[in-house]
């Protein structure tokens, strides 16, 4: 089933499933050696079934050394699986991976140089946060003066310092959340997973540990893989991400190219706001933030414009979203700075005839049709 | 509520008591006169600190037989099963308990029978079954409270997150070790809420050592003195023996923390 699937990942559908179809993004973008490094972790045609539900289908991923990758995707889209499939936690059904070159596919967890935080943390409630963070070293028979001093590093670099005594019932969310980064880098495994570790967390706490990561990240020096299924975290994240749906990936990229040049409707969607048009039988996608509300009427050279009405519009603060039905059809979702506008100007623009206007190289042409039609 | 506490407190109260009173030698009556009489007695009585030390001891015995029986039950039950096979098999260990006491005890009776089945089973391999003593009334006892052990152990270990065992094993802990690091250390307490019952059942017993062993139990002492002697002061007096035993065995199970398994 997976043999006629040339390239690093594949898009063809199965049989029975919803498809996406057709659309073969460049490759060289997911190939870990066009980034001019060797392969730290390799995917080869990962499989894995539970009973009739594909949870992984045949997803190929090169990630280099020292990269922030980020698995993207909606619940149950089979990114977090494929994190405990590298895991080690789950064997797969098909497929090979590769860590530093050496096939670990039948590894058990404790044989793979590889390191988890968990979604739950997964804290050991009955040891403190120092045996906690030493746990992986002790069972690597790392004297104790070196275990001592290891943790005592750790638990700096995760601004943790003399928390070792207390017990993780006894810590806040985010305290517990960076106690199972402590105890994981300790390691200093080759490569860190980490599942939606900050999920649990609320907004301020979640940005604060955003920037905290990529700093570990680079003091350390370790390759991330690092599952969500926000957008927002993955695109200021990550170095590349991978965005799945129904156990497929469906683009690999750089933030900006996924987010820019969505290669799907999904994508468009998932990663942003879909905004598809339809116009001369071309399907594109434009991003709300590339489409201009002309006040005056008036675009600059080269600006398609086209005219609709103003059907919603949401003040958030820093910007307001509306949502422009537009005359030949379709509906566009538009963001605009608010500049001068205030809340009261903003809503008093519902139901307004307007003119929106945005340059033909913003907009990105997709492909497929949408998921529910099937292609022979 | 209130009358439940009441009526047991006060009962408890009045075993206290009449473990001071005092049996007339020659009319056979209780005298209401205070004195340490019955306790000098049970503490000079070499038959009596040996039957002390034969309950005390079975029941040990019983509670961690059936620990070691118990866990690895309960680990199969909690963390390998299927689903189905789970619910099938917490039917299968609350099966025994919906049985008469009686029933049971008879039938292991009917086994151990010098003609019975574990005999005739046995003999072909030159061996003979334990017959009736001390070592059968371990074996039923071990038998009868199996599944007071199991369910706190099974409830204890569903209770520890798979993702802890899944990170012990992530960390480099082959599954020996995340046993002993996590898993044991974890259920432990659990372990130690089992055996408040396996011990305390065993301790106030005294129908099955009648039945499968001609030795006596405390049980069987304050019976007969109930009965047959008519003493009930130092039926009273024997009885506070288990109820201290249990008093100093639930502190120690609270240190455990076992309270949170029950």
């Amino acid at each position: 089933m997976h043999s006629g699937a040339p390239g690093a990942y594949r898009l063809a559908g199965r049989g029975g499933g919803p498809l996406h179809s057709g659309v073969t993004p460049a490759p060289e973008t997911d190939t870990a050696a066009s980034l001019g490094a060797e392969p730290d972790v390799r995917l080869v045609q990962l499989t894995k079934r539970y009973g009739d539900v594909v949870a992984v289908d045949g997803v190929s991923i090169d990630i280099a050394k020292g990269e922030f990758f980020t698995l993207l995707g909606p619940s149950g889209s089979g990114k977090t699986t494929t994190l405990r499939l590298i895991a080690g936690f789950e064997l797969p059904d098909d497929g090979r991976i590769e860590l530093g070159g050496i096939d670990v596919t039948k590894r058990p967890p404790y044989a793979r140089d590889v390191n988890t935080v968990f979604q739950d943390y997964a804290l050991f409630p009955h040891m403190s946060v120092q045996d906690n963070v030493e746990y992986g070293l002790k069972i690597k028979k790392v004297d104790r003066a070196e275990r001592r001093r290891r943790a005592e590093d750790a638990l700096d670099m995760v601004s943790l310092a003399g928390y070792g005594a207390r017990k993780p019932a006894q810590l806040s969310g985010g305290q517990r959340q960076r106690v199972a980064l402590a105890r994981a880098i300790i390691n200093r495994p080759r490569i860190l997973l980490l599942d939606e570790p900050l999920g649990a967390l609320d907004l301020k706490l979640r940005q604060g540990m955003q920037v905290e990561l990529k700093r570990i990240q680079g003091e350390v020096g370790i390759t991330f893989i690092y599952v969500t299924h926000d957008q927002e975290e993955a695109l200021t994240m990550s170095d590349r991400l991978a965005v799945f749906d129904q156990g497929r990936i469906v683009q690999v990229g750089q933030p900006a190219e996924v987010y820019e040049r969505p290669s799907t409707e999904f994508v468009a969607g998932f990663v942003g706001v879909s905004n598809m048009l339809e116009r001369d039988g071309r399907r594109f996608t434009v991003r709300p933030e590339k489409i201009r509300i002309l006040d005056d009427g008036r675009p600059s050279d080269g600006e398609h414009v086209e005219s609709g009405t103003v059907v919603d519009v949401a003040y958030a603060g820093m910007v307001t979203r509306y949502v422009v039905a537009l005359d030949a059809g379709g509906e566009l979702q538009v963001v605009r700075q608010n500049l001068e506008t205030t809340s009261a100007d903003a809503l008093e623009d519902r139901g307004r005839k307007v003119h929106v206007a945005w340059r033909p190289q913003q907009t990105y042409a997709i492909e497929d049709g949408p998921p529910d039609q099937e292609e022979a | 509520m209130g009358w439940l506490v009441v009526a047991y407190l006060g009962s408890l109260a009045v075993l206290f008591i009449a473990a001071f009173w005092q049996l007339d030698e020659f009319s056979g009556k209780v005298v209401h006169s205070y004195g340490t009489g019955n306790f000098e007695t049970l503490w000079n009585g070499h038959v009596y600190r040996t039957i002390v030390l034969r309950t005390v001891g079975i029941a040990s015995a019983v509670t961690v037989t059936d620990a070691i029986l118990a866990f690895p039950i309960a680990f199969y039950m909690a963390k390998v099963a299927s689903p189905r096979v789970r619910g099938l098999l917490v039917v299968a260990v609350l099966m025994p308990l919906w049985s008469s006491y009686l029933v049971k005890v008879y039938a292991w009776r009917t086994m151990l029978n010098e003609n019975g089945i574990l005999n005739w089973a046995l003999h072909p391999l030159g061996l003979k079954g334990p017959g009736f003593g001390n070592v059968a009334t371990w074996i039923v006892f071990s038998y009868l409270w199996l599944p007071y052990m199991i369910l706190p152990i099974y409830a204890g270990l569903e209770r520890i997150p798979n993702s802890l065992i899944d990170a012990s094993g992530d960390l480099g802990a082959p599954p020996g070790r995340t046993f002993r690091r996590v898993v044991l250390p974890m259920a432990f307490p659990a372990v130690v809420a089992g055996s408040i019952f396996t011990f305390a059942l065993t301790l106030g017993d005294y129908i099955t050592p009648n039945l499968v062993s001609s030795t006596q139990f405390i049980g069987n002492v304050v019976y007969a003195n109930v009965g047959v002697a008519n003493n009930l002061p130092l039926a009273a007096a024997f009885a506070t023996i288990p109820v201290i035993v249990m008093v100093v065995y639930l502190l120690l199970a609270r240190r455990l923390g076992a309270f949170e398994h029950l």
